[in-house]
Order: C-alpha cells, then structure tokens, then sequence
C-alpha cells in the first residue's frame, strides 16, 4: 500500500468516526436534550425518580408566597394542564415573574418540587414599554367589550 | 454619561457582549493582514536567494 | 450575455486574477462595513428603544443575533465552496474555503460568548445543556476540527479534499440548530424573526438589528478576502507569476 493510499483510508476513517460521533450526539440530544420535562409528564411518571431533573412551565398568576424567613419562595407551575407547587430557597433571577416561563432544577418529594436552581425563560416578543402599555389596554379595553355583551 | 455606562444596572453583560465583540473583530484584521505580510518578507527572501545563485 | 458571466466565472477563478480583483474590491466593503457599524451600533444604544420586559440588557441582541446568523451563514457558504473545490477541482475555491474558516469560527465563538452575557442577566445563568446551545458549540467544533484537519495534512491538494469532507458531513448540524428551539423544550427562546412569520420585534429594533447583520456582514466579506490573498500566496508560491509580482515592486505589495 502506498503512503498516500494510507492516509487516504486514515481520512476515511477519520470521517467515518466523525459522523458516527455527530449521530450519537443528535441521538443524545433527541433523548435527553429536552431540557425540561412539563408537570402533566412529571406527573404521568415519566420524570427519573428519586434523581434530579428540570421542571419546566408557566408560574402560575397570584401563586407566588414568600415565606416567613424571607428567602424562601413557593410557587406553582403549569402547563395549562396540570400544576406542581415548587419551593425554591435563594435568589431569583430578574425576569422571574408570574405569568412567565420558568425552568426549575430539583427533585420532587411529597408531591413538592424542591428546587435547587431557578432559570427565568423569556420569549421572542421584544417591545418598548409604552408599546406593550398600548398592547395591555387594547386587551382590558377587548376584555371589557366581551363583559358587557355577553 | 455614566447612566450610559451602566446601563440600568446591566452594564457590565451588555459592554462584555459589545467589548469583546469588537475586541475579536479589531484583533482579526491586525492578524490577518500581518500574516500575509509575513508570507510576503518569506516570499521576497526566498527570491532574492534564487537571484543571488543566478548570479554567482 | 451569459457567456460573458461565464468567461468572467472562469477568468476570476484562476487565483493569478482573483488576487488583484480581490485587491481591488477589499477597501470598498471595508468602506461598506465601517459605515455600516458607525450607524449600528448608534441605532443599537441610542436609537432602540429600552425593551419593557429585559430593559436595557436586550440590546445584547443587536450582535448577539449578527453573530449568529453570520456563523451559520459562512459555515454554509464554506461548505457550498467545498462542494464546488472537490466536483471541479477548482483550487479557488478551496482556497476560499479554507479563508473562510476562521472568521466563521470566531463568530461561532461570539454567539456563544455574547449568549452567556445575554443568559446571565436574564435567565439567571451563563450556559445551560440546552439544545440550541449545545448545537452551536458543536458548530464551533466543526470549524475548529475542518482548520486542524487541514494544518495536519501537508499536502494543500489532500488537505483541501479531506477537509471539505468534514465541512459537507458538518452541514448536517445547520438545520439542527435552526430548529432546535421548535423540535426539543429549551430555554433558549423561539425565532422572533423568520420568514414565514409576522416579527415578534418592535420594527425599529429588527431595523438596527439588520443593519448590525449587514455590517458583519460586509466585514466578513472584508476580512475573507484579505485571508484568500494570503492563502494564494502560500499556495501558489512555486508560480511564476507570484514571483513576479513579488519581484516586481516588493514595497508597494507589502503595504497593501
């Protein structure tokens, strides 16, 4: 075999090592790279027991309570399906609000998401405030419409 | 001016994105264009060398 | 007309007539990309306006977003070069191929950098395993992996074939992380600007955000030109007509 039919054949195997990587790796990411699992799953039973993993939902308006030492957080999160109340003990990031995404790392025990971790999602809608103002009074203004003519 | 800076209080993410940005960018083109000069001085060597064997 | 466009294709695809067409054409989309940046970044701080929910720390997003799109977008007009040096074995565009490697890597690094500054401060942390993110850093590998292989293997002609292997394999991850926010949960927030929908942005911010793209864009353009000059040089460095031009007026060439 000549040199340059050597490292030809080295190349190609190379290659083939490469992708065989990037299939695993797609492979991985199509498994586990859900980064968060929704309460209905978690409930259903599809979240890893007794280990840790990602709770990802909407906090649910009006069911934030801060707790007596100040610090602690409870908080329920949905996916407009099933809720799970989750308590958090640290600082929250600056976008945490209710109404918005979140994602919470932790485990559950007794029916309670203990959480470890708290990351804020935001969406893709980027405004200046007075527009998002206009936006929020064209829906009361809708909203109020709608009562009045049921 | 330093309300600027600060930029309600997300100063130093937004110059970190900015700064560094600009950082790569500046350092690219430096790097970029001494290394074709770099190439050329090995180039202008290598044939004066070969004029001097021509000559001699 | 069109054998005209061919004749030119075919004269500016011999790397003794692209290095002066090259030569010619840099300082103009360097007068583009400057131009361009001054009005960016200006509409970036003073023009856009502060976003209701993130304030100020959205304007991330005006290169955030460049940078990414820019790392894709050359990762694909790599790989289009790369098609083209291995069907005709064209040496041009393998040349321009391997030019355009670094800068697409230094804006894949950017996104991801620029990301972690942006994740901080709003997600509350720099880097999480989600999809998008994992498959932009997978994006950084490829263009680090393409530029090892071809620095590993001497010959230029062998270099160039097997790199663009490599680069075509690596087309694949495109597509993955365009849609990876749509296809698995991540955190990373869906398109606010794609084609077939109405913008989720303010138009004054997609503008700035535009005009921010288009300045990276005719950097790029710039700054891969510049690299082709030198990637000629070093591999047509046995012609004649380099050391013509090398001999001809050393000083004038130097400065350039």
């Amino acid at each position: 075999m000549k040199t340059r039919h050597k490292r030809m054949a080295l190349i190609l195997v190379g290659l083939a090592g490469l992708a065989a990587a990037a299939g695993l790796v797609l492979n991985a990411l199509n498994s586990n790279l859900a980064l968060y699992i929704s309460p209905s799953d978690v409930l259903a039973g599809n979240a890893p027991k007794d280990q840790t993993f990602r709770l990802g939902g909407v906090v649910v308006e009006g069911s934030m309570e801060r707790q007596d030492d100040g610090l602690t957080v409870h908080f329920n999160v949905t996916d407009n399906h099933k809720t799970i109340p989750v308590a958090f003990t640290g600082i929250l990031p600056d976008l945490f609000q209710e109404g918005q995404g979140v994602v919470a790392q932790g485990r559950m025990s007794d029916g309670m998401f203990k959480a470890t971790e708290v990351l804020a999602k935001h969406d893709e809608n980027y405004m200046p405030p007075q527009v998002a103002d206009m936006l929020e009074k064209g829906e009361q203004a809708k909203q109020s419409a709608a009562g009045a003519t049921p | 001016m330093s309300d600027f800076f600060a930029m309600g209080g997300h100063g130093f993410f937004i110059w970190m994105s900015f700064g560094v940005t600009a950082l790569f960018m500046v350092i690219e083109v430096i790097a970029v264009k001494r290394s074709r000069q770099t190439v050329l001085k090995q180039l202008l060597r290598l044939a004066r060398a070969d004029l001097r064997k021509a000559q001699s | 007309m069109v054998s005209e466009n061919a004749i030119a294709w075919y004269h500016f695809s011999s790397p003794k007539n692209f290095y002066p067409l090259a030569g010619r054409l840099i300082p103009w989309f360097w007068g583009l990309a400057v131009i361009l940046l001054v009005v960016g970044l200006y509409m970036s701080f003073f023009v856009a306006p502060t976003d209701y929910k993130q304030g100020e720390s959205y304007r991330i997003i005006f290169v955030h977003v460049p940078a990414a799109w820019m790392s894709m977008f050359i990762y694909l007009v790599m790989a289009a070069y790369a098609i083209i040096g291995l069907t005709w074995k064209l040496r041009m565009a393998e040349m321009m191929a391997s030019a355009l490697a670094p800068t697409g890597a230094m804006f894949t690094f950017l996104a991801l950098w620029t990301g972690a500054f942006w994740g901080k401060p709003t997600w509350g942390a720099y880097w999480v395993w989600d999809a998008r993110l994992t498959s932009e850093l997978i994006l950084l590998f490829l263009y680090i992996g393409y530029m090892s292989l071809q620095s590993a293997i001497d010959d230029p002609r062998r270099a160039a074939r097997a790199s663009a292997l490599l680069a075509i394999v690596g087309v694949i991850n495109l597509p993955v992380i365009y849609w990876s926010v749509k296809w698995w949960n991540t955190l990373h927030q869906g398109a606010s600007v794609s084609p077939t929908m109405a913008p989720k942005m303010a138009s004054i911010m997609i503008t700035t955000m535009l005009v921010m793209t288009f300045a990276f864009w005719m950097y790029t353009i710039a700054v891969v030109l510049m690299r082709a000059r030198r990637v000629i040089l070093e591999r047509e460095r046995q012609t004649s007509w380099v050391m013509e031009m090398v001999n001809a007026d050393p000083q004038a060439e130097m400065k350039k």
